[in-house]
């Protein structure tokens, strides 16, 4: 055995001693030098190669893995990818108070193309055009044989059109199924409907979003896959409804008036059976707002809820029912309504001369500007603000409509003396056709506050008291008699007791002031008025009657026949019948076998 | 003591050649390779004809010219693998200086097929990609290089073959081939880390391509996109890796049967780099899973072998060659997979193409040349520590 020695210089040295060359002892110690080296670097490379086969082997199941989690997943169509989260379709459907539709879905197909996949571009697009023709053959050509990958088409199209498209045979244009909001009734509720649009759009579906009214009110709930597609049942009547947008729109015409707007209000339970407003739009093919539109001539404007009027002579019945509630007067409390009335700079006219005195119903009826200034007056500011805010007419109603908030009252900041005068007959504070309905409906239902309301109800509202029964029950005869002997003699619609207000307010002129020759006519009214159901507020927008001699504006010669032939019309359909005085029958006997 | 060892090996100068060689190769290997070139031709039958009908050839025209080339190849690699290792070593730096030379002259002499990369030559009957024979010729220069420097006196051989490397890479680089620049630095490396590389330089090194990519994403919005792009699970499926993914999906375990395939028809590279596709989709998860394994038995196989390897060149140049054949074959079926970013490169033996496939016998015969078992003095090892 060769032994290596410790010391290898020892070696060398001793070899010297001897006289031996020691170059062959240095070439051995190098040799082993080497030999060991490269036993320690193939040790090393030993464990460094088996890592790497290890390495290896990893990597090789890894990619035999992921094959197999491909392998075993479904295939998908090649379609343009859609990114983000899924698109939630079907939107709930919208029905009336009976259950019919108001608004639902249509599975429908949006066009787009993919042209790269084209086999003739050109042509296709001319064909595009022919069966669209309010798309541009120019642009299509462009949009086809460019770098494009994807195009848009058309949103929604009808199945003719699926159909002709189909007949094309272009492999690049493509269908992706979708639903569309129809409107089945057309304009009628428009403004309450709103209407719908597309938002986030995918090839493969496209979510459905309202922009405005219940659409946009109930959007989260329509669009909610928790509800199951359960429908959202609105107050209103259908019937009802187009009954009113039809006499509305005759009377709008026969008054050349160039707006108007009605409310049909449950006086029990807050809910409302029909709102109109004119002019209206289809919610179907609803239009482009543009921005300077005024909101007089915007047909997506509510009248009955945005568009806030000074609504004149109707509101002295909340100064009177105030005054009565108060105890400050009794239905027969004469009034001094020697006018003109002046209060500082200001002079209160009537409209004609009552002579000194009335009576508060009489005040009403007559419809005393001076008579109710002066009521008005025993009241005080701040009495009269609270009790119009308890009946929620400083405030923006909170219907289930996304317009309600734009429709905030306008009262004056400092409530003064003057004000307190002129706010009793109407003119000061600015409310919507609705507000005054819910006001009235307050009044008139027993003296319990009533919210309006959208949604369908079950039982009666049982508000916070605004007047006592005993008040509500002298306001109603008052009002009885405004329509039977008063200034709404037009009003009376033979069996259904309609008892109501008239109001004939100048329409304020942006430069300043008021016009001379341009009102709003409100008739506000009640029926029947012995056991009130139902407030109708009918308010048109500048009308002239123009059959006498000279035009006629005020309320009792516009709004009033207006509003008497659509309580002559809705009452049947709401299920009422007509209270014919059976007096001369007394002697026949009914009998039956 | 010396007498009694070569007693325990009776290898000769005169030993006839072939028993020697059938004696000493690796004939799993051999097998998985002629295997895996059957596997190519197989699946050339169902990805070419659609190339061969939109270029207006016979159906099978790649199909004859697969099996030529792959004869061809075989040949070549049968032969290359019965040289000694001295040889291997003297033909591989001779080829590499060849094949550099070519690459030099490649921007006057060569054609770019209109592909947009100038990276062949154009003969009469074919082309040739002189960047394929590079490889084998650049691994086995560096691996000499690694050896020399480890004798004591050699010359500084890492830095040497490094710089040599790095001038390769910018060659490619330049082409501009960026797929290959990155084969040729990644056999660089493995060379390099069983040559001894320190344990401290890999991981700064693996600290620094870490923390270039966490800067890289959260810096660049651009490289951010494409790398959420490449993570996301959803697929755009109208491109390659769409169609990709999804034959492989309608593939399933057993295929859709052959000649049934449609991805073929919808991907222009069917036949080299989503070759897999193909193969999955017709003969399914069963058929990649044979490749798959194939591929990684000769890469394993030989690795192991070569953990018994004392020859340094012998070893480094086995380990760049074994290395550089596997990792070429995992990038071209991790992109099927989409484990890894698009980047175009054939599976070695298997795609379509006569330079890889040629270049690829050279390189896997010498990679059978150089895990051939040869006298290894293990019983002196026994005996040194036995006797310690």
């Amino acid at each position: 055995m060769i032994r290596t020695p410790l010391r290898p210089l020892a070696r060398i040295l001793r070899a010297r001693e001897r006289g031996e060359n020691p170059d062959a002892i240095e070439r051995e110690n190098k040799r082993m030098r080497h030999e060991e080296m490269r036993d320690r670097a193939r040790l090393q490379a030993e464990s460094r190669l088996i890592l790497l086969a290890v390495a290896f082997l990893g990597g090789f199941l890894l990619i035999g893995g992921r094959m197999a989690y491909i392998a075993t997943t479904d295939p998908v169509e090649p379609r343009a990818a859609a990114s983000g989260s899924p698109i939630i379709g079907q939107r709930a459907d919208i029905l009336d108070r009976n259950g019919r539709i108001l608004a639902t879905n249509l599975d429908t197909y949006a066009l787009y193309a993919q042209p790269q996949q084209m086999i003739d571009p050109e042509a296709a697009a001319t064909r595009l055009a022919e069966i669209f023709p309010e798309l541009d053959a120019e642009r299509l050509r462009t949009d086809f044989t460019g770098t494009r990958k994807f195009v848009w088409v058309r949103r929604q199209i009808s199945p003719e059109q699926l159909q002709a498209v189909h007949d094309i045979g272009e492999p690049g244009l493509l269908f992706g199924p979708r639903e569309a909001r129809l409107y089945p009734n057309g304009p009628i509720a428009a403004q309450v409907l709103g209407g719908a649009t597309y938002g986030r759009e995918g090839v493969d579906s496209a979510e459905v979003i309202g922009v405005a009214g219940v659409e946009r009110q109930f959007d989260a709930y329509l669009r909610d896959p928790a509800n199951q597609g359960a429908p959202l049942t609105l107050s209103l009547d259908l019937t009802v409804q187009a009954t009113a947008e039809e006499v509305l729109a005759g009377g709008m015409m026969l008054m050349n008036a160039k707006a108007a707007s009605a409310v049909l209000l449950d006086v029990h339970t807050g809910e409302v059976i029909a709102m109109v407003s004119l002019p209206d739009f289809d919610p179907n093919t609803r239009p482009a707002l543009s921005p300077e539109t005024s909101p007089d001539d915007n047909p997506l404007f509510n009248r009955a809820v945005q568009g806030v009027y000074e609504l004149g002579s109707t509101f002295k019945v909340f100064a009177v029912s105030q005054a009565l509630e108060l105890g400050l007067v009794n239905a027969d409390t004469m009034i001094d309504t020697r006018g003109p009335l002046t209060w500082g700079r200001f002079r209160i006219r009537d409209f004609h001369n009552y002579g000194a005195q009335l009576s508060v119903t009489d005040v009403v009826v007559k419809s005393s500007n001076i008579g109710t200034a002066r009521i008005a007056l025993q009241i005080g500011a701040d009495r009269q603000r609270e009790f119009l805010d308890s009946l929620g007419l400083l405030q923006p109603t909170s219907i289930e409509l996304s317009e309600a908030r734009s429709g905030r009252p306008l009262f004056p900041a400092q409530w003064s003396e003057i004000s307190t005068m002129t706010i009793g007959y109407g003119h000061g504070v600015s409310d919507s056709p609705l507000h005054l309905a819910a006001a009235y409906a307050s009044i008139v239902n027993g003296g319990t506050l009533v919210t309006p309301t959208l949604i369908r109800q079950d039982r009666a509202q049982t508000g916070p008291r605004i007047i006592s029964e005993a008040t509500s029950r002298i306001m109603r005869s008052m009002l009885r008699e405004v329509v039977q002997h008063g200034t709404a003699t037009f009003g009376d619609v033979e069996g259904y007791d309609v008892g109501g207000k008239t109001g004939t307010a100048d329409k304020p002129n942006p430069q300043g002031g008021y016009y001379d020759d341009k009102v709003i006519a409100t008739f506000a009214s009640f029926f029947p008025a012995s056991d009130p159901r139902y407030v109708l507020v009918v308010s048109l927008d500048e009308p002239v009657e123009t059959s006498g001699s000279e035009p006629r504006r005020t309320a009792g010669w516009t709004a009033v026949p207006v509003a008497a032939e659509m309580i002559r019309r809705i009452a049947p359909i709401l299920g009422m019948r007509p209270q014919i005085e059976t007096a001369e029958a007394d002697g026949v006997t009914l009998t039956s076998n | 003591m010396t007498e009694m060892i070569h007693r325990e090996y009776p290898v000769q100068v005169g030993d006839p050649v072939l028993p020697r060689w059938w004696r000493t190769i690796d004939r799993w290997t051999m097998s998985c390779i002629l295997i895996l070139f059957g596997i190519g031709l197989l699946l050339g039958l169902a990805a070419s004809p659609p190339l061969a009908a939109r270029n207006g050839l016979d159906p099978f025209h790649y199909v004859i010219r697969q099996a030529v080339f792959g004869g061809l190849a075989l040949s070549v690699m049968l032969v290359i693998s019965m040289l000694p290792p001295r040889l291997i070593r003297r033909f591989g730096v001779l080829g590499f200086f060849v094949a550099i030379c070519a690459i030099a002259l490649l921007p006057f002499f060569g054609t770019d097929y209109g592909k947009g990369a100038v990276r062949w030559f154009s003969l009469g009957f074919g082309s040739i990609q002189p960047s394929e024979f590079l490889k084998p010729g650049l691994i086995v220069l560096t691996a000499w290089f690694m050896s020399a420097s480890q004798e004591i006196g050699g010359p500084p051989g890492r830095l040497y073959s490094f710089i040599i490397v790095a001038f390769v890479t910018l060659l490619l680089a330049l082409q501009p081939d960026f797929g290959q620049a990155v084969l040729v630095l990644f056999s660089w490396g493995v060379i390099y880390f069983v040559a001894g590389a320190p344990v401290m330089l890999i991981l700064l090194l693996g600290g620094l391509v870490v923390l270039t990519g966490t800067v890289a994403y959260s810096n660049s919005e651009h490289f951010a996109r494409r790398i959420d792009g490449f993570l996301s699970p959803e697929v755009d499926p109208t491109t390659q890796l769409g169609y990709a993914t999804n034959a492989i999906r309608e593939g399933g375990f057993f295929g859709v049967g052959v000649g049934e395939g449609q991805v073929k028809w919808s991907l222009p590279d069917a036949h080299t780099d989503f070759i897999v596709a193909v193969a999955a989709e017709e003969y399914g998860l069963v058929c990649v899973f044979i490749i798959i394994a194939l591929f990684a038995v000769i890469v394993i196989r030989s690795l192991y072998r070569l953990t018994k390897e004392r020859d340094p060149f012998v070893r480094l140049a086995g380990v760049g060659l074994a290395a550089s054949f596997g990792i070429q074959a995992m990038i071209n079926i991790g992109v099927a997979v989409r484990l890894l970013p698009a980047k175009g490169m054939t599976l070695p033996f298997v795609s379509y193409g006569g330079s890889s496939l040629i270049a690829g016998g050279i390189a896997l015969g010498m990679l059978l040349a150089l895990t051939r078992s040869r006298p290894q003095g293990e019983i002196a090892d026994v005996l040194k520590r036995w006797g310690r």
